[in-house]
């Protein structure tokens, strides 16, 4: 008795330490040491729950750890941070397919006798477990296998994938009933698992590449939802509260991804359904090319540059180039600011942790709304493989996909320079007004040769 | 009874979260995702019980499996956070 509540009393310290390391995290200066207390907090929970007197045998638990603990290691060792997104959601799904185990086994467990006397609770959490946690687990693998190139990130779109989705509904609803009915039935069971699995999979393949934003915020949700009903399955309290934590910092996130898109939930999760928006008017006009030789002596003469980054910078790996042109210009006497759109790249803060990664202090970052009320004082805006969240048609044309998205206002500066691999439309596959603008030069070519090059002028 | 308070912490919690969270700049969203992505490995806590309880095989098997997903995200997100928080610097400092 007494142990158990020894136990219970780390609990609380460890949820404390939790708390406290999330409330470090809330400004870059104390962020790493309350990634220490939240860790501190983990081993004390994971050590108190070692005491506990159920625990009859440790080597199968020992072996577990050390699996787990050595990929997990070397995973966070040899990452590159342009691939953090397919990592994030990697585990992700990890974390859903651990709360999916761990809620089986929490039937598993239980003998025949023990089966009836459970009260009805136990197994909706169960229920609600295995679902969340398939579809935690299937919706990862497949946002990992998009961002990482093994599958197309194209949005994956057929017919009937509404009936579809009812189907899945009407289908867990079912099947659910029927388990917490009768949890004896193991039938019932692999049923539920694999309607979890399957809604996940195909809910995230008609989702495309530049919706992952949301995608991996909503899915981070999730695996904290999934752990906190897998805490209310095995009734311990501190899987409850600390996957809460978890489930409401992905809700923030979504909600802050989906108000940069100006879309609803629902709007981003059933994109596929959506017919294409008509193009109200074509777009045309001429593009004007410019050398990299030429804009090294606009930018030369530059007193004020922002840089907007976008995905194309990760894909480019150009971070690091464009700080050497950033500490440059600054040597020319010019300030170089950043203008950071939630959605730019493939998961929330994705540019400025590459950014962080080449060395930009990050109060030179700002986000849009810091940036677009002194737009007109910037001589040159540089936009670097970001597309639609420069693009002013979601300001001007009605009839764009993207109307009503804030956008970060770059043609507002004296002076644009796009660096684009070729003038297509952009991931969106939204045509783009601000490549005909008047005071737009396109800097055609790989975005890190292209800045390189520049570097080799600033140089001679 | 019991029931009832779970339900309690169940929403004083999600509150918590909420409040906390809103908090975190939008230059931390990355670290704050791994970091949560650590956090979540909390389900290794009730993995350990599945796993070591002794009881049938294949509940030693799913435990153990558990165990073993939610330590790659306890070990690899608590450490890849570091990594990532390592590299933010002021102005000042570079």
């Amino acid at each position: 008795m007494t142990l158990e509540i020894l136990i219970n009393l780390a609990y609380v310290v460890a949820a404390g330490l939790f708390i406290l390391g999330l409330k470090l995290l809330s400004h870059p200066s104390t962020a790493r040491k309350g990634n220490l207390v939240s860790a501190v907090g983990m081993l004390v929970a994971v050590i108190v729950t070692l005491l506990d007197q159920h625990i009859i045998s440790y080597h199968y638990i020992f072996i577990g750890v050390l699996i787990g603990g050595l990929y997990g290691a070397w995973k966070a060792r040899s990452v590159q941070m342009t691939q953090m997104p397919e990592m994030v959601s990697l585990f992700n799904g990890f974390g859903g397919a651990a709360s999916l185990l761990l809620g089986w086994a929490t039937v598993s467990s239980m003998d025949s006798e023990v089966l009836a006397s459970t009260h009805f609770f136990i197994f909706v959490t169960v229920l609600l477990t295995l679902l969340i946690g398939g579809v935690t687990f299937s919706g990862s693998v497949i946002a990992w296998g998009k961002l990482s190139g093994k599958l197309s990130s194209k949005a994956l779109i057929f017919t009937g994938l509404r009936e579809l989705s009812l189907l899945h509904i009407v289908a867990m609803a079912a099947v659910g009933f029927l388990f917490v009915n009768e949890p004896s039935n193991m039938l019932w069971l692999y049923c539920t698992i694999a309607i979890g699995l399957s809604f996940g999979l195909w809910a995230t393949i008609s989702i495309g590449g530049a919706d992952m934003p949301v995608v991996i915020a909503l899915l981070n949700s999730y695996s904290g939802i999934a752990a906190s009903a897998a805490g209310l399955a095995v009734g311990n309290t501190i899987l409850i509260v600390t996957g809460l934590l978890v489930g409401a910092s992905g809700l923030i996130l979504t909600n802050i991804m989906c108000k940069a898109m100006n879309r609803s939930l629902m709007n981003v999760l059933l994109s596929g359904f959506s017919k294409p928006v008509e193009q109200g008017e074509a777009i045309s006009g001429e593009i004007k090319v410019l050398s990299a030789q030429d804009a090294f002596y606009v930018l030369e003469a530059a007193q004020a540059v922002l840089v907007v980054p976008g995905y194309g910078m990760a894909v480019a790996q150009a971070q690091h180039a464009v700080r050497e042109l950033h500490i440059l210009l600054e040597e020319n006497g010019c300030t170089v600011d950043y203008a950071i759109h939630a959605v730019a790249g493939r998961m929330p803060g994705h540019m400025n942790v590459l950014l962080a990664e080449a060395d930009v202090p990050y109060d030179q970052l700002y986000e849009m709304d810091d940036v677009n009320p002194r737009m007109e004082n910037y001589d040159v805006a540089i936009v670097i493989g970001a597309n639609d969240v420069v693009n002013p048609a979601a300001k001007e044309m009605k009839g764009s996909p993207i109307y009503g998205m804030p956008v970060i206002e770059a043609y507002r500066a004296k002076t644009v320079f796009v660096l684009k691999r070729s003038a297509n439309a952009g991931f969106a596959g939204v045509d783009n007004p601000l490549f005909f603008r008047e005071n737009t030069r396109m800097i055609l070519g790989d975005a890190k040769d292209t800045i390189n090059s520049l570097i080799r002028e600033f140089g001679d | 009874m019991e029931t009832i308070y779970l339900l309690f912490i169940v929403l004083l919690a999600a509150f918590l979260g909420f409040e906390l969270i809103r908090k975190v700049p939008a230059t931390l969203h990355t670290p704050l995702m791994s970091g949560s992505n650590a956090i979540s490995g909390i389900t290794l806590v009730g993995a350990l019980t599945a796993s070591g309880a002794g009881s049938s095989t294949l509940t030693t098997i799913l435990g153990t499996t558990a165990v073993a997903l939610a330590s790659i995200n306890v070990v690899g997100g608590y450490l890849v956070t570091d990594r990532m928080l390592g590299m933010f610097k002021k102005k000042d400092n570079s």
